[in-house]
């Protein structure tokens, strides 16, 4: 049995090797090889997804820095602008879910500083197996304590984020995590805004480089090693935040001087892709002393320095007149440094280890001229399943409503977001628990709307309404805090795109995300694609998470999800439809997942969004609450729960009880409103085109859908917030 | 009028809220005074915070190495002189590592980090944070750490307990001392410690944190003004 | 039924990054130790094992090393036996 060829063992296509050949002009050495491995892979280069992600809309009027950076940036006015991206560690954390998802935090986080940016706050949707299953439990706890346990560790408060769970999710864990940043109009370190050239300085500071996250290319070193040396490189990554607040405080310590000409965080494929990336930006090459990189362990070779992930590491770009003062601010904050490399004219990357040449390729060969492929989509065959919708249902009312609020899809996060910090950097005007979280924008009014929103199940229906719903709740949720959405980052969590079914949810989600940011005016910032979420036959749903960014001029003005008080007027906003495909009662109450997703009207949806910001802005809402899963009565429930004042309302619907109660048509809040305040309301329902139907009030201890539900909030609450504690066995 | 007192504020390496602490004490009318941990240095400062945070990873145990750094000696000079010293969250297991204060700060009883809104119940008076409170006050104040109950050798609670040394317990918004308001599980529901002069204060929940009422509760606001009253009077309470 | 008495030690696999150790080596030198290098931490468990055979009580401790005490993919356990008691 002979062995394939050492290119497709480091996952290289036949035609993959032809062109580095071709660009060579020659057969390139193992250590070219392990570069391009790494660099052309589908994690760094995006080779199967980039032909859908170039029809995304990326520009808009608040848009300073659109996809292809290491994060987005809006421009907030006042010479402040918001940086922020999203990105999964979802494959490092089914292995050891606590340091794979910590690495993720400490990667996005380095991401955003590399803008020249202060991160301010995390958020992060994640997803797993059912918790009935001991390993899902153990997956659920790691991730959950390892985002803690870094972002806690680094003084980045956790804000929000979300919490699903599904079969799908079993063997493949889904975990993204967005982190935003605020920075200086006029600071930002961005591709065009340092003037590095030939004489400048490429200083590498931070952690000492050891073997981590070598992996799949590790069989390069068993190829070259003796056969049969039980040689285990370990591909885990050890998170240390530690190290990462260090080299937060330094590297902004940098920017604030003004000292760097650029600045690049360590990620993916290691020092490969921070050199070749800087170079390729300033259209210049590179000389590389690869002796110079501290390293963490004996007897790395070239290959592996080259492409090592070891956590916690920039690499500056500096005028040699300021290299003294940077490497003053790196002693400064206990970290080391060393200068690996200078840029030179010409675009060739070329690397010295041990007094010879290891490598020389050109730099851009590397960052931008990766593969791309347009690979076959084909639609899966549909099912002909009955759609839940118009199924007979004779079960007890009160008991269906309480198994849809003890759902872990809708139950009380508080067993997760009580183990971040929240507070710390004092900023922090709505946290976890609410539609959107805001932060303030130090020193102003200003407050700035986040929301993160993935709809899987929807996605496994119908991979284009999935998208679509996904922008439309997240701008929603923006929306009711009275923020004005500005613009996205996403993160598209899919199986194999070599599949044709994945290729066309892929194609189907970007067409959704497309027609809907289009329709809301939010421009695509940037954001990850994460592939290859299966293992064998089974694969996640397609679910793109959508992070939607918005602006609050005043964060005073910000509008609460909960009834603040009683006596006040509730209405629903938004026509109900009979939609319960693919609703969280036909999934929890029915056992079924099919039939189609509810329908989006994006004009209601804009209609909607213009509504909620202009209420807000006449201070009329007491408060407003996104109809999303489990539908107006989690909505309802969700009000009261969240400060103990109930509601008596009425249905006034032609739909049967269940079915108004769950349906989960998009378009739709609730708000309370004070009775001095409800003419307005109508008048400016009226001007923006949005159906109004009055509910009822809120009030009393009591949650009272007239005729058919009678309960305590206590007897809610207590089934919402227990939900996660029973579940993990915390509680009877 | 006199001059706004000068309160010191430690950043040790991973010091996580001390532009926090910084910003609570400007709010509060104090002059913040940022004091670096490898510099001795107390810059005249009338009164010295050390702020929560996760100083050198907290990766031996919390505070055990900034416990030593060479500011430290300075301030402990300083709290030996009488001059007010309060340690927050991470500060507080600084103070227990150098000895000013008694017991120590083990992992929470739940093995989880613990974020929430807690209510403290004022249990003395004679302290810098405590001037012009009454035993009993309740004061709600965010409580978020991984290590935070507070533990003591049987000898030193007796001590601890007889002398009056507990500053602050958890308790209901009713002052009732129950488990279910007690996040990490403390001995007795010890919150907060203070040395025998009063003038060494260490607790868990950050007050700094609980003086702006647009991003969390207010009940840190008396806590800074007595700091702030206590530095300015230049000796303990 | 005897019980026996076992210490297991787990520590990162050589090579992994260890930010505890690293924090730890980095201190000393400030209190005055400067010869001191190679820190690595680890986790030191101690338990009581009712079982007929000491090979028995063995062999059920190795396996709970591997399977709880520690996980494989990032860390080497080793299972030191006391004695019975």
């Amino acid at each position: 049995m002979s062995d394939p060829p050492l290119h497709r063992r480091l996952g290289l296509q036949d035609d993959e090797y032809e062109r580095i050949v071709a660009t060579l002009g020659r057969t390139p050495n193992h250590t070219e090889l392990a570069m391009y491995s790494v660099m052309w892979s589908e994690h760094c280069s995006y080779k199967s997804s980039k032909v859908h992600l170039r029809t995304l809309p990326t520009e808009g009027p608040a848009v300073l820095v659109g996809p292809g950076q290491d994060a987005g940036v809006v421009d907030l006015g006042d010479g402040v602008a918001a940086v922020f991206k999203m990105e999964s560690h979802s494959h490092p954390s089914a292995i050891e879910p606590y340091q794979g998802a910590a690495t993720g935090v400490g990667g996005i986080v380095r991401d955003i500083v590399s803008m020249g940016a202060r991160p301010v706050a995390l958020m992060d949707p994640l997803m797993f197996g059912p918790l009935d299953e001991e390993r899902n439990r153990w997956l659920f706890g790691g991730v959950v304590a390892g985002i803690g346990g870094y972002g806690n560790c680094i003084g980045v408060p956790t804000v929000g984020g979300e919490l699903r769970f599904a079969d799908a999710h079993t063997a493949n864990p889904t975990v993204n995590v967005l982190c935003l940043g605020f920075a200086d109009v006029d600071r930002l370190v961005t591709a065009g805004s340092g003037s590095p050239g030939p004489g400048s300085l490429m200083l590498l500071y931070g952690a000492s480089t050891g073997r981590d996250g070598i992996g799949g290319v590790s069989v390069l070193a068993s190829a070259t090693l003796e056969e049969g040396s039980d040689d285990s490189r370990p591909s885990v990554q050890i998170g240390d935040p530690f190290a990462e607040k260090l080299l937060i405080e330094a590297s902004l310590a940098m920017v604030e001087a003004g000292l760097l000409e650029g600045l690049q965080d360590l990620g993916g494929a290691g020092l490969t892709c921070a050199l070749s990336e800087s170079a390729a930006r300033a259209g210049l090459g590179a000389q590389v002393d690869l002796d110079a990189v501290p390293r963490r362990e004996d007897g790395m070779e070239p290959f592996e320095v080259l492409i090592s992930e070891s956590q916690e590491r920039m690499l500056a770009i500096v005028d040699p007149a300021h290299l003294d003062e940077v490497r003053a601010v790196c002693d400064r904050w206990g970290l080391p440094s060393a200068v690996v490399a200078e840029l030179v004219e010409g675009g060739g990357l070329m690397v010295r280890a041990g007094g010879s040449i290891v490598a020389e390729v050109p730099a851009r060969s590397l960052a931008d001229d990766g593969p791309e492929y347009e690979r076959p989509a084909e639609a899966p065959p549909g099912d002909d399943v009955e759609d839940p919708t118009f199924l007979p249902f004779e079960k007890d009312l009160a008991d269906a409503f309480v198994t849809v609020l003890t759902s872990p899809n809708v139950a009380s996060n508080r067993w997760a977001f009580e183990q971040y910090d929240r507070f710390v950097q004092g900023n922090t005007v709505a946290g976890p628990g609410q539609d959107a979280a805001v932060v303030r924008v130090p020193g102003s009014l200003k407050g700035v709307a986040l929301s993160t929103d993935g709809k899987g199940r929807y996605g496994r229906l119908d991979p284009y309404l999935g998208a679509v719903h996904a922008v439309a709740e997240a701008a929603r949720n923006v929306s009711v805090s009275g923020a004005r959405p500005l613009a996205i980052t996403n993160c598209l969590n899919f199986g194999n795109p070599e599949r044709p079914v994945v290729m066309w949810q892929f194609a189907e989600t970007i067409r959704g995300m497309r027609d809907a940011c289009l329709a809301f005016g939010t421009p695509v910032t940037g954001g990850n694609v994460s592939f290859y979420n299966e293992s064998g036959d089974s694969a996640i749903d397609p679910t793109p998470v959508i992070g939607m960014l918005g602006l609050l001029e005043d964060h005073r003005l910000r509008v609460p999800s909960a009834f603040p008080a009683g006596g006040l007027s509730v209405y629903l906003v938004g026509d109900t439809f009979p939609e319960l495909g693919g609703s969280e009662f036909a999934e929890v109450v029915l056992g079924i997942v099919a039939g189609a997703p509810p329908a989006v009207e994006l004009t209601a949806e804009v209609a909607l969004q213009g509504f909620l910001v202009a209420a807000a802005g006449e201070t009329l809402l007491s408060s407003a609450h996104d109809c999303g899963d489990g539908g107006l009565a989690v909505t309802l429930a969700e009000c009261a729960i969240g400060s103990g004042h109930g509601f008596a309302v009425t249905l006034a619907s032609d739909l049967p009880t269940h079915v108004a109660l769950f349906s989960e048509s998009a378009a739709r809040a609730v708000v309370s409103v004070d009775p001095t305040g409800e003419d307005r309301l109508v008048q400016l329902a009226g001007d923006h085109g949005v159906p109004l139907l009055r509910l009822g009030e809120t009030g009393g201890p009591r949650a009272v859908v007239d005729g058919h539900l009678d309960l305590t909030v206590a007897e809610l609450t207590d089934a919402w917030e227990g939900a996660f504690p029973r579940l993990l066995g915390e509680r009877a | 009028m006199p001059d706004a007192p000068r309160v010191g504020v430690v950043t040790f390496p991973g010091s996580l809220d001390d532009r926090d602490a910084m910003r609570a004490v400007a709010t509060m009318g104090g002059e913040a005074v940022s004091l670096w941990h490898a510099e001795p240095d107390l810059r005249d400062v009338d009164a010295v915070v050390l702020p929560g945070g996760f100083s050198y990873g907290d990766y031996l145990r919390c505070g055990a190495i900034a416990a030593r750094a060479p500011i430290m000696g300075s301030v402990i000079a300083f709290a030996g002189r009488g001059g007010p010293v309060l340690g927050i969250c991470n500060g507080f297991q600084i103070l227990c590592e150098a000895g000013l204060l008694p017991g120590a700060l083990i992992r929470n009883r739940s093995l989880r980090f613990v974020c929430r809104e807690v209510w403290l119940r004022v249990e003395s008076s004679g302290t810098v944070v405590t001037r012009g409170l009454v035993p009993g006050e309740v004061l709600q104040v965010p409580v978020k750490h991984g290590e935070g109950q507070w533990v003591a050798t049987d000898e030193q609670l007796a001590r601890v307990e007889d002398d009056g040394l507990v500053a602050f317990r958890y308790s209901s918004s009713d002052g009732i001392l129950d488990d279910e308001h007690n996040p990490n599980g403390a001995t007795n529901h010890v919150a907060g410690i203070r040395n025998p002069a009063g003038n060494v204060v260490g607790l868990m929940p950050h007050p700094e944190h609980a003086v702006d009422p647009d991003v969390g509760p207010t009940g840190g606001q008396p806590l800074l003004a007595s700091l702030l009253e206590a530095a300015l009077a230049g000796a303990p309470a | 039924m005897t019980t026996f008495s076992f210490e297991v030690l787990v520590s990162l696999k050589p090579g992994l990054a260890d930010p505890q150790g690293k924090a730890v080596e980095a201190s000393l030198p400030t209190l005055g130790w400067t010869n001191v290098s190679q820190v690595r931490v680890g986790k030191h468990v101690t338990l009581d094992v009712d079982a007929s055979s000491e090979a028995e009580a063995l062999a059920q401790v190795q396996a709970m090393a591997t399977r709880l005490l520690s996980n494989p993919v990032i860390e080497d356990v080793r299972v030191l036996q006391g004695s019975a008691g």
